[in-house]
């Protein structure tokens, strides 16, 4: 088990680098730097940045070195805790995605945690009572949740929240913590405020989960071992309890390191939707400004929040199944 | 063994019958007429039969093949041109199309409206006239437009009564018809998704072409690459990328690089199930035979193997493209990738982005309804064509 989980924490090392690289190139790709925004914002007030003090801020900021020196500056620093500097926001980049990040990670993992407790139950009742009227409609539901795009869902509860009950649903806290350290009280709020982008974002995975586990869970129904628990008079919850639905459980959790990448895609629109104080919208901004470095740390953040989110959907997986820790593969 | 064969052989023998006529091996009941077509039929044939009993599919291949007529005539089919503006009749609401004035049969017209300020609310108002009767016209000649860009033409589906207006679904803030409007952005957010997959598709199918068929250690590395594309969330790449795409360039230009940026980050999905069925397929004697007979590692790919899963894979290039429409909703949403003047429907949801002003003129939001249609029939069509793409189960 621990060789295991040492090799695949060393498998992660490279995939993390390579995803650095590649954050940096695309963030590299617009023509121009942030010092060329700036310029341009200043001459359309009527100010102009002189020549000497634009070479000085592109000196101090390594914006004249050839890319790859800049890359390795960067992520060599990156190693150090340093992730550059925010020229939008002008602070380090680790205060203005430290918080956002954080938050990110709190609705991803109520909206995991959502989708399986939601989509368990549901999944069971649809295979046990499979073309019964119920599985009929939850399956119809399924349907169209899977069908409807989260950010557009976000947008029409947003305007039926507002016309109906004239409040906004947008936000993650009550207005009067924004700005304030973590406190049980700011907690709370932001625990009664979760619901709406966690049932937003998770609905088509919730749907898309549901199928998967209830098609899994009518092969495994169909198996002989269970036909025989059955005929050898174990109660049919029980049997249900004690074998098919072990393992149908695998893709269960497997299928967590596929969801995440759209959980975190979609939480990102939904986030600018519904302004909610995650990602979404100072990426957004970061990316029209070409403020790089903090552009770049966020899609390196986000793209290595999902490789960790696999990790640990593999290391479950092997505590889960011996045939994972001792063949040393995944088996899909 | 002793045991078994004493107890058979307490048994009495069964009655032995062995029939004289000679025996041709080549003789089989004759097939019904039924069971000749359904022998006889190709694998396509097979396929649409499938697919025909899936009701469901069938309806939104329909709807499906309407909506991409309408996106080759979007001129015809609105009753104005995109850009239009007509004035003063700005953030006006839609109108209801009757068919009945006081009891008394008409046919299909709008009743006509008149601007008034509301000076308690302090705001513009738009009041029904219910004695200007609007008849609508059909197969009209209206708003002058240029036909696919070739010649100048005013030939109209549905027009407004002379010197009236018709606003099905309201108009924006700068007097713009939003039917007319969601229309034309049809012809945009539609061809993106056909375009994106094509190159998500070609893409796919060379990269996991590759993989499959050589394996080893190319299988290895393009298993690399493809699992570092997938832990890159699709959206937030795609951000960086459209934002990559100057603004300044020609709209056609930018138009094909987003599908290209939609198609570059999607293909990893096909290349995977490409691979997996070609290091299954590679293993069949029929690919050893033909490696024996000298042909062409591309010749076994494209003629021996593609043809044996094409179906499979048209079914999940069916189930990609609305991910693709999606993301340039979202994108033009966000106010990335296209932009004014082009029209789609992202760019036209980029204008509900102001909560408020949904709350005040909530047919800004009626581009969702087009996109979630469009999505849900992609997705019924492309799980019937899964279910139907192995005909022979």
């Amino acid at each position: 088990m621990l060789a295991y989980i040492a090799r695949r924490i060393l498998v992660m090392i490279p995939t993390l680098l390579v995803i650095s690289a590649v954050s940096f190139v695309i963030i590299q790709l617009p023509p121009g730097d942030y010092l060329t925004t700036l310029e341009n914002e200043l001459l359309s007030r009527g100010e102009a940045l002189n020549p000497a003090q634009l070479q000085y801020l592109r000196e101090t900021y390594g914006l004249d070195q050839p890319l790859v020196i800049q890359y390795f500056n960067w992520i060599g620093n990156a190693l150090q805790g340093d992730w550059g500097f925010s020229f939008e926001h002008q602070a380090p980049v680790t205060t203005v995605v430290g918080d956002s990040l954080f938050l990110t990670i709190v609705i991803t993992a109520a909206t995991t945690l959502f989708i399986w407790v939601v989509s368990f139950p549901i999944a069971i009742y649809s295979a046990t009572h499979q073309y019964s009227i119920g599985d009929y409609t939850l399956t119809f539901i399924g349907f169209i949740g899977l069908a409807t795009p989260n950010f557009l869902l976000a947008l029409i509860l947003l305007y039926l929240a507002n016309v109906y009950f004239g409040t906004s649903i947008g936000g993650l806290m009550d207005p009067i913590y924004i700005e304030q350290p973590m406190s049980w009280a700011k907690f709370f709020s932001v625990l009664e405020h979760l619901w709406v982008p966690v049932i937003v974002i998770g609905t088509s995975g919730t749907a898309a989960m549901i199928r998967r586990l209830r098609a899994n869970l009518l092969d495994e129904l169909q198996k002989q071992y269970y036909v025989t628990a059955l005929a050898k008079g174990l109660p049919r919850g029980r049997a249900l309890m004690k074998y098919p639905l072990r393992m149908a459980l695998n893709p269960f959790i497997a299928d967590i390191g596929g969801i995440l990448p759209q959980l975190i895609s979609g939480a990102t629109v939904v986030a600018v939707v519904l302004s909610l104080p995650t990602s979404g919208r100072i990426l957004l901004e970061s990316l029209q400004s070409q403020d790089m470095y903090l552009a770049g740390s966020f899609i390196f953040w986000l793209s290595g929040l999902t490789v960790v989110g696999v990790l640990l959907s593999d290391l479950a997986l092997a505590v889960l199944d011996p045939r994972i820790r001792l063949s040393g593969g995944s088996v899909k | 063994m002793t045991d078994r064969r004493d107890g058979q052989a307490g048994l009495s023998p069964l009655p032995h019958t062995v029939s004289r006529e000679p025996w041709d091996p080549y003789a089989r009941p004759p097939m019904t007429a039924d069971q000749q077509r359904f022998a006889l039929a190709s694998q396509w044939t097979l396929m649409w039969w499938k697919l025909r009993r899936h009701k469901l599919a069938l309806i939104s291949g329909a709807v499906l093949l309407v909506l991409y007529v309408c996106t080759l005539f979007v001129e015809i089919v609105a009753p104005y041109e995109q850009d239009t503006k007509i004035i003063p009749y700005v953030n006006h609401p839609p109108q209801a199309v009757h068919f009945f004035h006081d009891g008394e049969f008409i046919g299909p017209f709008v009743y006509g409206t008149r601007l008034e300020r509301n000076l308690e609310l302090m705001r513009r108002e738009f009041i029904v006239d219910r004695e200007d009767i609007q008849p609508l016209r059909f197969f009209c000649s209206g708003d002058p437009y240029r036909f696919w860009g070739l010649f100048d033409w005013d030939f109209h589906l549905v027009c407004p009564a002379e010197d009236g207006r018709l606003f099905l679904l309201g108009t924006d803030q700068l007097g713009r018809d939003m039917f007319s409007r969601i229309v034309y952005g049809a012809r945009v957010s539609l061809t993106v998704g056909l375009v994106g997959v094509a190159i998500s598709f070609l893409l796919g199918i060379f990269i996991g072409g590759l993989a499959g068929y050589y394996g080893g250690w190319v299988d290895n590395l393009v298993n690399r690459v493809i699992e570092l594309f997938q832990s890159f969330p699709q959206l937030p790449l795609w951000m960086a990328l459209s934002a990559a795409v100057p603004a300044t360039w020609n709209p056609i230009v930018i138009f094909f690089m987003i599908t290209i940026i939609l198609g570059l980050v999607d293909w990893t999905g096909l290349a995977r199930a490409v691979r997996s069925k070609l290091l299954s397929l590679r293993e069949e004697d029929f690919t050893t035979a033909a490696q024996l007979l000298g042909a062409h590692p591309r010749r076994i790919v494209n003629l021996h193997l593609l043809p044996n899963f094409m179906s499979h894979l048209i079914a999940s290039a069916t189930l990609a493209i609305p991910g693709m429409i999606l993301g340039e909703t979202a994108l033009g949403y966000l106010g990335l990738g296209l932009q004014p003047p082009v029209v789609s429907w992202g760019v036209l949801l980029n204008s509900a982005q102001d909560i408020n002003a949904v709350a005040v003129q909530p047919w800004l939001i009626l581009p969702v309804v087009p996109v979630i249609i469009t999505v849900l029939a992609f997705q019924f069509f492309g799980d019937g064509l899964r279910d139907a793409a192995d005909p022979y189960k």
